[in-house]
């Protein structure tokens, strides 16, 4: 069985270490957030400012000055610090930030990462994205593993405009947990229930497997 | 003897000499931290043709989107701009021209013009359509490319608190691009919720000192939210 959002964001939350700093980006990546370990401590960044984001406020709670990333209202947790956007992404793009979880639209074998532009549809903007990518220590892409048609989303090569370039470590997606080194995908977990025939068939780009892959444990 | 006191007392003296074709820097992220009466003035005002470097465009009928409705804005420089079917209109009908710029390099583009550096070298956008046709080096092994610092003829800020003295602070996630936006203006003006007496706000803890600061308006502000998400809705974490 392919993993439902709430999973991968599980799974996701099993790469956050002790006293990481993490970046996480909207969708999947910030559910994460729900499933930090009980016997870890981390601190979420948020690229508007934000260095210690706590949960959602209570209605009295509520502060228009109070926002994450997404522009959604948030309280600050214990140990917070607030700061200028220069200052957030001199964080970010001089390698302070840990971890970074972003969603993509393609990755390729190359580790490179396509996540803000599809020619012809209408552009919105990069956002901190093409930031994120290109500062944090180590950086994970969730995403479904094949788009709404069955195509691979997991290519030997990008066909849409890049956000960054030869960045990527890992990606979590419904069916797999790879990792990209050598111009390859290195298949290291299956989604419980998964075989590696539907993985070899919805990966477009280099797959290696090894003899025995293990089934994601939660 | 004016001395320091750079406060004034209405909108119109605040963004006096503000004319058509101008570049303005907007201090602000989505909707947190916006000056919003004077964005109001510069649409009573109806410069025309101005470029507005800022990290959003507002929303409609709300923060710079209110600059849209009689089309005073000829570029947009910003890292996202969703938000405003009347952006995307004007955008799709070529009246509207956007430079679509990494959030983190935007920042420092800010940053860097107010600290006096012509341009820099940064990682962000190599190799996608951000690094097209821009000078690119490589450092220690790794690929950079040369972004271009931006400064405005104005800068209009949002702050908190602020003395007569231009030395203010920022509350909460409302600093955002502000202080980086007030040191990048050839004429900085800080709309301010509350102007204190000098010496109230502590020397240490003031975000933006009072030199990168022209003039000064008290204004009244509705503080929109976008996004109104509750603990109660779903726990983040």
């Amino acid at each position: 069985m392919s993993l439902s959002r709430e999973q991968i964001a599980m799974r996701v939350a099993q790469e956050f270490g002790d006293g990481h700093y993490i970046n996480l980006g909207i969708g999947i990546p910030t559910l994460a957030a729900n499933y930090v370990a009980d016997d870890i401590e981390v601190m979420l960044q948020s690229e508007n400012g934000l260095l210690g984001m706590g949960p959602y406020p209570t209605e009295a709670q509520v502060d228009a000055d109070m926002i994450n990333a997404g522009k959604e209202t948030v309280t600050a947790a214990t140990g917070a610090s607030i700061f200028n956007s220069a200052e957030s992404f001199a964080m970010i793009r001089g390698g302070h930030v840990d971890l970074t979880v972003l969603g993509a639209f393609e990755v390729d074998c190359h580790g490179n990462i396509a996540s803000w532009m599809i020619p012809g549809k209408l552009i919105k903007g990069m956002g901190g994205a093409m930031d994120l990518v290109a500062g944090a220590q180590n950086i994970i892409v969730t995403m479904t593993h094949a788009d709404k048609h069955g195509h691979s989303k997991l290519l030997a090569q990008c066909t849409l405009p890049l956000t960054g370039v030869n960045c990527i470590n890992k990606i979590i997606t419904d069916l797999a947990v790879l990792e990209v080194k050598d111009g390859a995908f290195h298949l290291v977990e299956r989604a419980p229930g998964v075989t590696i025939d539907e993985i070899r068939t919805k990966t477009a780009g280099k797959l290696v497997v090894a003899a025995d892959v293990p089934e994601m444990m939660f | 003897m004016a001395g320091f006191n750079k406060v004034v007392d209405s909108y119109e003296a605040a963004m006096a000499g503000l004319q058509d074709n101008m570049t303005v820097i907007a201090g602000g992220f989505g909707l947190c931290g916006i000056p919003e009466g004077l964005i109001a003035q510069i649409k009573k005002m109806n410069t025309k043709g101005l470029t507005v470097v800022s990290n959003n465009c507002g929303v409609d009928g709300f923060g710079l989107g209110l600059l849209l409705e009689e089309k005073q804005i000829k570029k947009m420089v910003s890292s996202y701009v969703g938000e405003n079917a009347l952006f995307e209109q004007q955008l799709l009908n070529g009246e509207l021209e956007v430079e679509l710029t990494p959030q983190g390099t935007l920042a420092e583009k800010m940053r860097a013009g107010g600290a006096g550096i012509p341009a820099f070298y940064t990682a962000t956008g190599f190799g996608t359509p951000v690094g097209e046709g821009k000078e690119s080096r490589q450092f220690n092994g790794r690929d950079y490319i040369l972004e271009e610092s931006i400064t405005g003829d104005f800068a209009i800020v949002k702050a908190y608190k602020a003395d007569r003295y231009g030395n203010c602070i920022y509350r909460h996630t409302a600093q955002n691009f502000n202080p980086i936006a007030a040191t990048a203006g050839k004429i900085t003006v800080l709309e301010v919720e509350e102007i204190v007496e000098p010496g109230e706000l502590s020397p240490s803890e003031i975000h933006t000192p009072g030199i990168y600061v022209d003039r000064i308006i008290v204004g009244k502000f509705e503080k929109r939210i976008e996004r109104k998400i509750l603990s109660s809705v779903t726990s983040n974490q």
